[in-house]
């Protein structure tokens, strides 16, 4: 649980990796611009932590860092390191498609591929695996991911639907259902309910929090409200450094920083 | 108070502006009007003078006493043979070019220098084309004037077209698909073949057929690398020469005495059709791949 200390409970080196993700020294630079200073962040296992902060602060830049997708736009350089579980994702001999196939990501627009629902959700499987997938295996794969989400009941009798005729939130869920035929134990969400109205958010929201335990979730947000609902840690990032981490009822009632208290009392941002 | 009572009546400034507003609608309808006075005013003459030469005979004979009598069989057989040609070249270099710039290409100095390369290529003169294609293709590489020739040469002319066609319709497809799949762990291959072609196949074919369509006219890039005055034969490969319906019209326009006045005009009409016929197929493939646009 959140209220655990891990940092120094973990006395056994070899039960696993301590962190989900673990960043040190981490800077990045988009051509001359520097979107992260130094930022040193300890994600724990199982729990939702949640990246909070002005616009620009560096927080999605920090989340598309942990799967790599940042390096597509050619003009990154990052110095410092990011282990997720334990390894360096910026190590020499790691592969950025092992890596973003692990480490899954939610986007803020809801991006259903232009393809039916069921083919959404075993695209994975398609562009990880060489043999054609067995009828069987693959219907139980769409079923157990779209089951996960809670969207299985919703969609079961139109699975060759197109993925964008559904709605915004069920579109949403689908674009997290098919992350997880891949298992992923990471899941990344820049700000997955910015673009879905308050019943939808709260929908997703649950999801999230249903997810918690079998995934570490981040997620970025721009919704304070949504923060402190839906995460259990809370970090607080200004001009591209890290400024306070902590629980999350912690950082909302008694915020330790002067200029996060600015920030989530409403005097900035 | 007066002005409480009229507060919602025209002002005489108001009337003014409306006035401007309706002088300007009428002048740009005017302008549009007059655009297409031409399109309807050359397939009308075309059609009311070249119309009645029209025949089956026509399509299907030779030329005959000096090309003042007979059909236009062999110009016929010859611009599909160069537009085909064309094609075949144009079309997988033109779409593999594309495909690299689009999904491929770094905003560098390479890329910005082969941008600039294909904005120029689109806007040198045809007639500077053909002497590139006499130079490269005829001499340099040894083909003679041919088929082979005159399409290499065609193609060269309508790469830069096809290349911006097709990046348009790559381009059309959203960013954020391609995010997602990059987010699942694609290659840049994989979302291509996965994704973006599937999606922009249409807009694809569409592009680079109209684009070609535009070849079937050209005269320049032809006469000196492959198309004849004329040839006894149809041709049986790309090493032959050929007659082409544009260099055609050109000869019986205005090389050869004594020719019927309605002739040049059935030579151009069929050469429209011709053109008309492959923007034709192309709006069909649009309309039908249209349909399965998926966003």
């Amino acid at each position: 649980m959140a209220s655990a200390k891990p940092q120094t409970a973990t006395a056994n080196p070899e039960a696993g990796p301590r962190w989900a993700i673990e960043s040190k020294g981490l800077n990045l630079w988009y051509g001359t611009f520097q979107a992260l200073r130094d930022v040193d962040l300890q994600i724990k296992h199982g729990i939702v932590t949640s990246l909070i902060g002005p616009s620009g602060c560096g927080k999605s830049t920090f989340l598309r860092s942990c799967n790599r997708i940042n390096e597509r736009l050619g003009y990154v350089s990052t110095t410092g390191t990011i282990q997720v579980l334990g390894q360096d994702i910026y190590g020499p001999d790691i592969s950025p498609i092992q890596v973003r196939r692990q480490v899954g990501m939610v986007f803020q627009r809801p991006n259903p591929l232009p393809l039916s629902i069921r083919e959404n959700v075993l695209f994975g499987q398609h562009i990880h695996r060489d043999d054609r997938i067995p009828r069987a295996e693959a219907d139980q794969l769409v079923e157990r991911a779209l089951r996960e989400v809670l969207l299985w009941d919703r969609v079961k009798d139109r699975l060759g639907r197109k993925a964008t005729s559904l709605s915004l939130e069920e579109q949403q869920k689908l674009c997290i259902a098919r992350l997880l035929p891949m298992r992923p134990e990471i899941l990344l969400m820049d700000e997955p309910c910015s673009a879905l109205d308050p019943e939808a958010t709260r929908a997703v929201e649950e999801l999230i929090w249903e997810l918690r335990g079998k995934y570490s979730i981040l997620i970025v947000t721009h919704n304070m409200a949504q923060a402190r609902r839906a995460s259990d840690e809370c970090v607080f990032m200004l001009l591209g450094r890290v400024i306070e981490h902590a629980r999350t009822e912690d950082m909302f009632v008694t915020p330790k920083k002067p200029e996060t208290a600015d920030y989530i009392e409403g005097r900035f941002g | 108070m007066s002005g409480l009572d009229n507060r919602f009546l025209r002002t005489p400034r108001e009337q003014r502006s409306l006035t401007q507003q309706s002088l300007f609608r009428l002048l740009f309808l005017v302008m549009t009007s007059l655009l297409v006075v031409p399109v309807f005013g050359i397939l009308l003459v075309l059609i009311v003078r070249g119309g009645p030469g029209l025949s089956l005979d026509f399509f299907l004979d030779k030329p005959r006493k000096g090309m003042t009598a007979g059909g236009i069989f062999p110009a016929l057989i010859g611009t599909l043979w160069l537009t085909s040609g064309a094609l075949l070249l144009a079309f997988p270099l033109g779409v593999s070019a594309a495909i690299y710039l689009s999904e491929y290409a770094r905003d560098n100095w390479l890329t910005r220098t082969i941008n600039i390369a294909i904005v120029n290529l689109a806007g040198v003169p045809s007639i500077v084309h053909a002497l590139f294609g006499v130079g490269a293709f005829v001499l340099f590489l040894d083909f003679g004037a041919s088929i082979l020739a005159a399409s290499c040469t065609l193609a060269v002319m309508t790469l830069p077209v096809v290349i911006v066609a097709t990046r348009e319709s790559l381009q059309a497809v959203p960013h954020s698909f391609r995010e997602a799949c990059w987010s699942m762990g694609a290659t840049r291959w994989q979302t291509i073949w996965r994704l973006v072609l599937p999606n922009s196949g249409s807009g694809i074919l569409t592009g680079v057929i109209l684009c070609i369509s535009r070849a079937v006219g050209e005269t320049a890039p032809i006469m000196f690398t492959g198309a004849v005055y004329w040839v006894a034969y149809t041709p049986e490969g790309v090493f032959d020469q050929t007659m082409a319906l544009s260099l055609h019209l050109y000869n019986v326009s205005t090389q050869v005495p004594n020719v019927p006045p309605g002739l040049p005009f059935s030579v151009a009409l069929t050469l429209i059709g011709v053109v008309l016929v492959m923007n034709a197929t192309a709006i069909a493939f649009r309309m039908r791949l249209r349909g399965r646009k998926r966003w």
